[in-house]
């Protein structure tokens, strides 16, 4: 049970948005921004990222919905996903993209961790300076919704079907604050 | 040396801001709806925690920074300041807001770590649930600002003195895009 009141039955970010309103429409505003504001990075890469970083703060709300949105977003190419999250380096994506994600995975413990050869690794591989600066917000940015969701022991469905929905309206409407329940 | 271009008269999270103004403007708003607010915890209270999570983290721009805005609020008494980062336990502040801290050092490790009891120290400390959230969203919330400030290597300015000066600005105006569009203090 969450350690603050929010509304039963509904899960993660979104019940801590409908305690927090204020606060949780500028969250969502970010999520929009930068999930699916104009980019190098497709969609489907960036929600990929923010898999990923979710799996490995262990944020099993964040990994799932997010990876679920990557799957919808990915299409036929959604096993890329599970791989990724499995073990990043021998997935089928691009060198680039693991460039990105082994930038993401060390933004992940510290920003500090960080190297100028990560970067250059990465530059190699083709990515822009736009490019990294988005793996490294993303990161950052789902290093700080893993702890506001299960630093207020948010409710996290475990069924993973309970996800795909999650996904489908992610992928196809981005990111909406959710508006109170009606009252019974 | 940043790891992207930035523009290099701005210090910080403010190159940032200027580099990706379309994050900056979400950014912006959650700073100044969360860190302004004084329903419940205070503004210095708020900044105090920033600071805090900050240090744990290692990073000296957001540190400083945050630090030199709690002074402000507290009509400069850094010595208070540096107390609560340095040892919060011995620091002449209320127990609750010593049982947030508690909670926001938990919060800086991993959201799993912050256990009932530390909820219940705080609530019996007289924390609301306001005050639990808040201070729950600000460490996480200096988790990314940290992350993005040295994961991309950004410029800390040595002159400790730019650092009250930037915070006057801030305690002045609050956050926004006038951090990177005015002229730096």
């Amino acid at each position: 049970m969450a350690y603050i009141q929010v509304p039963d039955h509904v899960p993660g970010i979104r019940s801590l948005v409908l305690f927090s309103p204020e606060t949780g429409k500028h969250l969502y505003d970010l999520a929009q921004a930068l999930l699916r504001g104009n980019s190098i990075l497709s969609a489907a890469e960036k929600e990929l990222i923010a898999a990923y970083v979710s799996n490995r703060n262990n944020c099993l709300f964040c990994m799932s919905s997010h990876a679920a949105a990557a799957r919808c977003l990915y299409g036929d190419a959604a096993a890329v996903v599970d791989q990724v999250l499995d073990n990043m380096t021998q997935a089928s994506i691009s060198e680039k993209l693991k460039a990105l994600l082994h930038i993401a995975g060390q933004t992940q413990q510290s920003g500090l961790a960080v190297t100028e050869n990560d970067i250059q690794f990465a530059r190699k591989s083709g990515a822009t300076d736009e490019e990294i600066h988005d793996a490294v917000l993303i990161s950052a940015t789902f290093s700080m919704f893993n702890r506001y969701v299960d630093g207020l022991n948010s409710f996290t469905p475990t069924d993973p079907a309970e996800y795909v929905p999650m996904g489908i309206r992610m992928a196809e409407k981005g990111y909406v604050p959710p508006t109170a329940p009606v009252a019974q | 040396m940043p790891h992207i271009q930035l523009n290099e008269s701005l210090p910080g999270i403010r190159a940032l801001l200027a580099f990706s103004p379309h994050t900056a403007a979400p950014l912006g708003a959650l700073a100044n709806t969360l860190l302004r607010s004084d329903n419940g915890l205070t503004p210095a209270e708020r900044e105090l925690i920033g600071a805090y999570v900050s240090s744990l983290n290692d990073c000296f721009y957001c540190q400083h920074s945050h630090a030199a805005i709690a002074s402000c609020y507290l009509s400069n008494n850094t010595e208070l300041v540096n107390q609560v980062i340095s040892n919060y336990h011995t620091a002449p502040v209320s127990g609750k807001l010593k049982a947030l801290l508690c909670i926001a050092g938990k919060v800086q490790q991993s959201g799993r770590n912050v256990l009932p009891a530390d909820i219940d120290n705080a609530r019996a400390a007289g924390a609301t649930e306001h005050d639990i959230h808040d201070t729950v969203l600000i460490a996480a919330l200096f988790c990314l600002f940290n992350r993005y400030v040295d994961g991309l290597a950004t410029v800390a300015p040595t002159d400790m003195n730019s650092y009250r000066q930037r915070a006057k600005q801030v305690a002045a105006m609050g956050y926004g895009s006038h951090v990177y569009t005015s002229q730096q203090p």
